[in-house]
This record gives C-alpha cells, structure tokens and sequence, in this order.
C-alpha cells in the first residue's frame, strides 16, 4: 500500500511556525505507528491470556473447591424440632400439651464470633455460656445449629427480624418453627409432671443423657425427666434451598429426615380427683397422695406450695429461678415424695397390728388412760389430758389414745416395732417412678447405733409408739403402708404410669392374720364413724376408714422456725390417711397439712378426695345403667314388627 | 472524497462478531433475570442493541474530520454535562451518574458518551501534532485536558469509567511515541501512588473507606467474606463453580439465587461463566480478542493518523472496559463497577459501544480515500 507522505489538511490546520528553522518535519502518514501498534497487539494478546488464566484457575484447577462454596451458599441445613409426647390423665385427658413457638437457632455455619456479644445482649443471654457452648458444639458438624432460645418472646422476634432482613446484620440467626411445653395453669400437678429445661453441663458428663447435644431439650424434674426417653422425639433435618438472604425456596427441598415426636404418656392419675385434692389443699403447705391400694396407682399427687413450670419453658431468667429456689417454702419440693415427717399417730395402726401379729397382745387388751403413763420412771402424758379412761385395743385406735400405744409399744418393744415399720416399707424407697424419692427412716437400736453410735434407751420406745422419735416418713410411703393393711398384707409399688406391667417385684405380701387385720381397720372405721378423732371426715354412706396424726416437729425444726419468726410453723404438722371402702378398698388417700396443728384439719382433705373419686364411680354406674337402658328401649323397638328399612340403629346382618 | 460510502464497505466480520457477543448477552441476561423483578431487561437489552446499530449506521456517513473539528465544542458540553450530573443526576449503586431523560423513562449515563469525546479529543490532539515523537510537554497538556472529565467522572464516584479515559489516553500517549523513559516514569508513579493510597495513612483522605476497603479485600477476599469482598468472593464463587462446562442456562445457583451482585450487568461474565463453563469463557473471549484485533486492522489500514488514533482509541477504550470488567469478575482486579461492552445490561454503555464502532467504520470506509 503506497500512502507515504499523504497529507490530508484537517480543519483546524496550524501552520508550522516559519521562524524556527530546527522545528522537526510535520507529518501526516501512519507509517511511524507501525511498530507501536504491533506492540499494542502483542500487549492485547497478554491481557487476554492474563484474563483467561483467572479463568483457568478458578474454573479449571479449582472447580470443586467452588462447587462446594457454591452448595454452602444454597444449601441451608436446619433441625426440624420433634415435639415431646403429651402427658394424658387416665381417662385420656390432655394435661400437658406443646403449642407452636419459635426457636431462635445460632447456624455456626455463617458465624461470626464478634456478632455473639451484641446478641447475647439483645436477648438477654449469658455471653460466657452462649461461648462455652459454642466452644462444646465445635466438636460437631458445622450445620448442627445451637439452640439459642426456645419459646421466643415477641420481643426477641422483634430483635431478630429487626437485624435479619435485608441488613442481614446477624445472618447466623434462624428462626424455627418448634413446639413448646403448655402446662396447666398454677402450678396445678407441677411436683407430678415437672418441667423441661436445657440440658445442664453436668447432665453432658452424665451418661444417661449421652444422646444430648449442648442447647438441647431434656426433662429436669418430675415425669418430664422421669420419662424423658419416652417423651423425647427425634429431631429432623431438613436440608433446603436458599436465597442470599436466606429465604427458603419453596419446591426446593433437597433432603429431609422428618422429625419423629415423641410417644404421649398415660399416667394414671385422675384429674378430676386431681383438681379435689389441689383445691382442699389451696393455701396450705403440705401434700396429698391418693392411690388405689389393690394395683398401686396413684390417682392424685399434689404438693404445696408449688410453682409454675411454664415459666421454665424456653430459658427461665435468673430473676425467677432465684425467687422459686430462694423460697424458704421450698416450692420446689414434691412433698408427696421427699417431705420427711414423724407420722404421729398415723402410726398407731402398724402397732396395733404388730402387737396383734406378735401376740403381745389380743384385741381385748385393756388399759387405763388417766391421761399419763409412767415409764422407766418418765412420766408419758396421753394428748388428752383428762384421760380417756379403760380402753380395749378398739378404742385405743378410735380415740388415738397415746397411754394405751404406749403401754402396748412398751410391751412390744422397739425391734417388734422397727420390724413391722419396715415391713410396712418404711425406711424404704417405695419405687414410685418420680425422681428424688425420700426414705424417711426407722429408729431402732442397729440405726441408733450405727447412726450415733450410741445405745438404744429403753425410754425411746414409747414415743415410738405414738410416731414420733426418730421415725421419719413421707405421705406416700404412708398411703402405700395402710394400703397395704388394708389390702390384707398386699403392698404394690406406687406408680403413675397407666400401662406399666407390674412384676412380682413390685408387689410384696406378708400374711397377716385376717382377724388381726380386721380389728385394725374396724378401729379406723371407728375414727371416723364412732366419733373418734377424725369425724370431721365422716361421709354418708360410704364405709370410710382412717387415722389422724399430729405429729410434733422436731426440735430442730422449731428453732429454725423460731429464728425465722415463723409463729405458725411452731405448731404441729397435721396428718391424715384413709381409705374405703372398708372390706375391699379402692383408693387410700393420705394428707399432710404442714403446721395444720391437728389431724382432723387433714381430715377434711382426705374426706373430698374420698367422695369425689365415689361421686365419679356413682355417676358413672349412672350413666351406663342409663346408657344400656335406652339402648334395651331401642333394641325393644326393633322387635314391634316395624319394617326392614326402618331399623337404621341395628346392624343389617 | 471521490467515493461515496456504501454498505459493502463497513466492517462486517467486526459487526457479525459483535452482533454474536450482543446475543451471548442478551441471552445471559434472560437467563441471570429469571424470576426477577428485572427479568424485562432482556428485551429492552435487544431494543437498545438495534437502536445501537442505527445509531452506528447514523454515525457513519459524516466523514469523521468533521467530528473532530468540533471536539472543542463536544469537550465543553460534555464537561458541562458531567457537572450536570452533579445538579440533576441521579444516585444509584451509591454513585451519581445518570441524568433522566424527562418522559421517556430513561437514564442517561453522560460518562459513557463522554468516552466518545476523549477518544476524538486525543485523536485531535495527536495528530495536530504531526510528529513522530510525543515532547512531555504535550502528552501532559493533553493529560490536563484527559483529566478534567477523568476527575469529574472520578468524583461522582465511578473508577472504572475514569480509568477507561485514562486507558484511551495512554493508548493514544503509547501510539504518539512517547520516551520509554517517561513511560518507566509513569508505571513507577502510579505504583508509588497506589502504595502511598493503600499503605499509608495518607491514603485516607483521597479515598473513601468503602474503595479502600474494596482494595484491601481485592488483595484478600476472604478477610471480611460478608463484607467487602463479599462481591469478589461470590463472583469467583460463581465462577469456579462453573468449571469446565458450566451449569447450564438458567441453572446457575450464585447468579439465580442472587448471591451474585447485579447478575446482568456488571457482574453479567461471572453469570455467564457459571452457567456455560470455561468452554463458554474461551469462546467470548476469543470473540472479544477478535473484536480487537479487528478494530486495530481498522486502524492499520486507516488513511491518516486521524482515523489511525480513532480506532487506536476506541480498541484501547474496549480492551480497558474488558480487562478491567473481565478482571474485576475474575478476582484479578479491585472491584469497580464497569460494565462490559456488548454483553452487560444497560443502553447509554450499548449506545455508547455502537458509536465507537461506528466511527471505525467510517475511518473504514475512507480508507481508500486518496
């Protein structure tokens, strides 16, 4: 191409300046951009292939290292909460359901550590643990998210959705659908059910809940703990699709593993019976335990003062954690199981019957009540001052006579004593399937000895007689031992689940004398139906036996009672157990009414549980003689003659 | 002048090639949109590439002395313009550059069309000088002219596109003949520069923290993943996950699932390349490389140094636009927003790009011109 020297004038030609001779030649052509824009081409060529060796990293070296980041950035992992079994009454009454709640989960897969002060903060959590938590989950999976709250408030939604969103100020924050635990209102049964709570460090160490992950669920108290393996589901996962701001994408499931919930539990309490013994026990301290003596199921279970265990659900604040366990009442406490009182003169029936057992004595043993009783030189005064004056073994029990218990205990001495008292389980754990069972204690001279290293005195056996001393009992040890008698010499193991299989090793028998036994409980029929000392808890036509007690406290007790000015903790913890019907009974009911000063107050407890548990089986009855006489009218109807097409009610075949 | 320029002369290698990269994008585009409230630009991606070649075809008849004799003018209204922006402009992406075109709907980005100008300025300019030799005297008079539109377009704040200027300006500085030395000069400045803005504490009064932050996580993207460099990190993401194949039209999680930033424009080739693999990268690419090539052929082959730096100007406005978008996506680069030509979103960079390479073809067209 021949262009040399072309010269195309532009329009806003400057003409070279004449008057500088060494001014180099104008040119116009492009020849001297040759080479320049060789290079231009060459550096071309560089930037491209500097372009595609990027490429060429990432997509050819490194695909799999960014397939990966890729599946991380859409692929969310999260638990699907399996809700606990429910907790149903024996007539298959819901008493304890979940209900639908958030739960605030940490995904340590997008974490970052310095976001963890501002959220504990924002939700009011303890940053020390929320770290050790962190640093204890380290061990598992990343996409094993940690528990942060369960049962959110709306405030905490309020926090979350505020810094989630767009902003996407805390993306390791996931809001989860769960269910939580739903309670019966004031405290009713909450010593019997107990609460949930999250899993404590101690309890990681334990091996019994090795299954647990930090931030789980477990049950810490009552039933909930007792059956929390039954109760327990299967958490889920679900794998899914996101979107950047972590939006799930519908159709777009990529794995799931379902949760499995847990099985619902059947206790056999009754919550009719239930609701009787809660409101007779309304603002008194103390306990009641019912349980049909012939299969050993407990058909109400209440302890006083008690507490509300829905505020354990999601994470209890330490405000309120420290005002229930800080009580000086101990609400805490199941009474029922772990209240470790002399049982005064409920005892008296386990004497008259050793005594009778161990021939000491007859039933047409008398003694004379002046109101006192001299003993190894130690005169033992009778609660009634006047005395009762000669009593057979009948009245003794009728009118809770201490002279005539202590003279037949004195007779008996204390191993006879010590050794019906054990035989009737006290001292023993009665295997009742709740945690923390007390076993209260027996004196006798093996415990004294072993306990105080010391002798037995001989003067410490009377007031063993009438329950006091050293011997210590809980309510439903109680109700299991005069159940027992009543069954004739037949102890089942208390329990509060429905279809527990009972074994042989749950039911101890003795044989007693069914004439001795007879006596006893004649006399505790006489209690409340010959003007004994438990009239108060008299019910028409029922055959209703019992025992009142009035135990002195300690005198241990009474000094810290003292110091904490506690006026009305001075006086006597009341008892009261019965049971009915006479010959062949179906519910003993004990009562304890702390500081209630005399058994007859317990009695009343005792008498409204009696009659209702009666009141329900005559309705009952009721109801199906009703029930079968419309069905008899109708089955009647059918045979009038009326024609084929007619009879809708009958079957067809 | 003796001929009169036809349809058969224009550059039809350089068109089909182009029209194929339009095609790449306009279908990465409908796909990168899918289920997006955006999802329309696909079909206005198509209006603006046929208003882009009419606006090509419109360019081409004016012999293009005539634009370069009214580069004073253009400069002024330009700069004035890009004041405007400034007055009237409107804020998007956390940058001032678009001016709305009243009833139409339409924003104009004024730093786009300014591109054209600073290409005729430095053709102007240099071939003015009719030397074969560029005096530092002159290459900085020109810079000072360069930079007035360079610091404004800099100040709204978009570095990429300022950075485009200045590539045609040192394109256009190489072709004059520049000394090497002051070219030694220049590459050790701007790496003082760059040094002084990022290592010291100077740095942060000439820049923001969030184009600080945006080099100190091009240098390590996973140092703050959810922040800064949460662009690069997803784009590279995007892309490596691609591998040698790509996921297929429309199955690219990053760019469906947005974790890819603005999937159909300045991050379109991170989509593209998830979506169609290396194979597909190696393929654009070429068409690119082609594009170039052609381009500079074109200067080549022009008459005199006017159209010479004309097509020099805009190959060096187009390689900067794709090493810097291409760069950028790739990790290779700090993040600036740029599109690239052709392919992203977008109609003031389409309309833009047709220009450029309708004042190509018409420097084509008059190659012959004796």
């Amino acid at each position: 191409m021949v262009r040399s020297f072309v010269v195309i004038v532009p329009p806003s030609e400057r003409n070279p300046d004449p008057t500088i001779p060494e001014q180099p030649q104008l040119h116009d052509d492009t020849r001297f951009a040759v080479g320049k824009i060789a290079i231009f081409q060459y550096a071309t060529v560089v930037v491209f292939l500097f372009l595609i060796s990027g490429f060429w990293n990432l997509q050819v070296r490194n695909p799999e290292f960014y397939s990966e980041r890729a599946e991380a950035n859409r692929i969310k992992s999260r638990p699907l909460l399996a809700p606990r079994g429910r907790i149903i009454d024996r007539d298959g009454r819901v008493i304890v359901d979940n209900h639908p709640s958030n739960t605030l989960l940490l995904t340590r897969e997008n974490f970052k550590p310095e976001d963890l002060r501002p959220i504990a903060q924002g939700l009011d959590l303890n940053l020390a643990y929320l770290q050790k938590q962190l640093v204890q989950k380290s061990r598992l999976p990343k996409y094993d998210a940690l528990r942060l709250k369960d049962d959110m408030s709306p405030a905490d939604l309020a926090f979350v959705y505020s810094h989630n969103g767009p902003k996407d100020v805390f993306p390791e924050l996931d809001v989860i659908q769960s269910q939580s635990r739903l309670y019966p209102k004031e405290g009713m049964m909450a010593h019997v059910i107990g609460y949930t709570g999250e899993i404590s460090e101690a309890e990681l160490d334990d091996p019994a809940f090795a299954k647990y992950k930090p931030g789980d669920i477990i049950g810490k108290f009552g039933i909930e703990r007792q059956y929390n393996d039954v109760l327990t589901g299967q958490d889920g996962q679900q794998r899914v699709e996101v979107d950047y701001k972590g939006v799930v994408q519908p159709h777009f499931t990529v794995e799931e593993k379902p949760a499995i919930p847990g099985k619902d539990l059947q206790l056999t309490i009754d919550l009719d019976l239930q609701a009787v013994a809660e409101l007779a026990m309304d603002g008194k301290n103390g306990a009641v335990v019912a349980m049909d003596p012939r299969n050993g199921e407990i058909l109400a279970m209440v302890s006083r003062p008690t507490f509300d265990p829905n505020q354990f659900t999601g994470r209890i604040s330490t405000r309120a954690w420290s005002a229930i366990n800080g009580n000086p009442d101990k609400p805490l406490m199941n009474r029922a199981i772990q209240a470790q009182f002399a049982p005064g003169s409920t005892f008296k029936p386990v004497v008259a019957l050793a005594a009778l057992e161990t021939g000491t004595i007859n039933e047409q043993y008398s003694v004379h009540c002046p109101g006192y009783v001299t003993l190894y030189g130690h005169t033992y005064h009778c609660w009634e001052k006047k005395g009762h004056g000669t009593l057979s073994l009948h009245n003794g029990i009728v009118h809770s006579c201490d002279t005539y218990f202590f003279t037949i205990g004195n007779k008996l001495g204390i191993d006879g004593m010590a050794q019906y008292a054990d035989m009737v389980g006290f001292g023993h754990a009665t295997g009742v399937d709740l945690p923390g069972e007390a076993v209260g204690g027996v004196p006798s001279p093996a415990q004294v000895l072993h306990t105080y290293h010391r002798k037995w005195y001989a003067g410490e056996t009377p007031s063993v007689a009438i329950g006091q001393g050293d011997l210590k009992v809980t309510p439903i040890q109680l109700a299991r031992a005069i159940g027992g008698i009543a069954m004739g010499g037949m102890w089942v193991r208390p329990h509060l689940v429905k279809d527990e299989k009972l074994t042989a090793k749950d039911v101890t028998s003795w044989p007693l004398d069914p004439v001795h036994v007879q006596d006893v409980v004649d006399g505790m029929f006489g209690v409340v139906n010959e003007g004994g000392t438990g009239v108060r808890g008299a019910i028409p036509g029922l055959e209703f036996c019992g025992k009142t007690g009035s135990a002195q406290l300690a005198s241990v007790e009474v000094a810290k009672a003292a110091a904490a000015g506690h006026g009305q903790n001075l006086k006597d913890n009341a008892w009261f157990v019965g049971f009915a019907p006479r010959r062949a009974p179906e519910i003993v009911v004990v009562a304890l009414f702390e500081h209630g000063e005399h058994g007859q107050f317990a009695a009343t407890i005792v008498r409204d549980v009696v009659k209702a548990y009666f009141d329900k089986k005559t309705r009952i009855q009721t109801f199906l003689q009703q029930k079968s006489a419309v069905t008899n009218g109708v089955a009647a109807l059918g045979t009038l003659g009326l024609p084929a097409a007619a009879a809708p009610l009958g079957s067809r075949n | 002048m003796a001929r009169s320029v036809g349809a058969r002369d224009i550059d039809w290698t350089l068109l089909l090639i182009v029209l194929l990269i339009c095609a790449v994008g306009v279908l990465q585009i409908y796909s990168a949109t899918l289920g997006m409230k955006s999802h329309s630009a696909w079909w206005k991606q198509i209006f603006w590439v046929a208003g882009g070649l009419v606006l090509m075809w419109l360019v081409v008849p004016t012999d293009y002395h005539g634009f370069l004799h009214h580069v004073p003018l253009m400069y002024i209204v330009s700069t004035l313009a890009l004041l405007l922006t400034f007055a009237i402009g409107q804020q998007a992406f956390g940058s001032q550059r678009w001016i709305p075109i009243p009833h139409t709907g339409i924003k104009m980005q004024v730093s786009e069309f300014v591109k054209l100008v600073i290409i005729l300025l430095v053709a102007r300019y240099l071939t003015d000088l009719r030397r074969d030799e560029l005096d530092v005297g002159e290459m900085l008079k020109l810079a000072g002219l360069v930079l007035v539109p360079a610091a404004l377009v800099l100040a709204q704040p978009d570095i990429g596109t300022a950075l485009t200027y200045i590539g045609v300006l040192a394109g256009g500085v190489f072709i004059a003949g520049l000394h090497w030395k002051y070219i030694a000069v220049a590459v050790f400045g701007v790496t003082l520069v760059l040094f002084v803005v990022l290592w010291t504490p100077l740095g942060s009064h000439f820049l923001k923290d969030y184009q600080k932050a945006r080099l100190t996580s091009f240098l390590d993207p996973d140092e703050d993943p959810r922040g800064s460099g949460y662009q690069v990190r997803q784009s590279q993401t995007a892309i490596g996950s691609g591998g040698m194949f790509g996921k297929g039209v429309t199955k690219g999680t990053q760019a469906q699932l947005h974790f890819l930033p603005v999937p159909e424009k300045d991050f379109i080739f991170a989509a593209f390349a998830e979506e169609h693999g290396f194979v597909g990268v190696v393929v654009v690419l070429a068409l690119y490389f082609v594009m170039i090539m052609r381009i500079v052929q074109n200067a080549q082959t022009a008459p005199e140094r006017a159209g010479m730096y004309i097509c020099m100007g805009v190959a060096a406005l187009l390689l900067s636009h794709i090493l810097i978008n291409v760069g950028v996506v790739a990790g290779l680069m700090p993040v600036t927003g740029i599109p690239l030509p052709f392919m992203s979103a977008g109609g003031s960079n389409i309309c833009t790009s047709f220009l450029a390479l309708g004042l190509v073809n018409n420097v084509r067209l008059r190659r012959f011109v004796n």
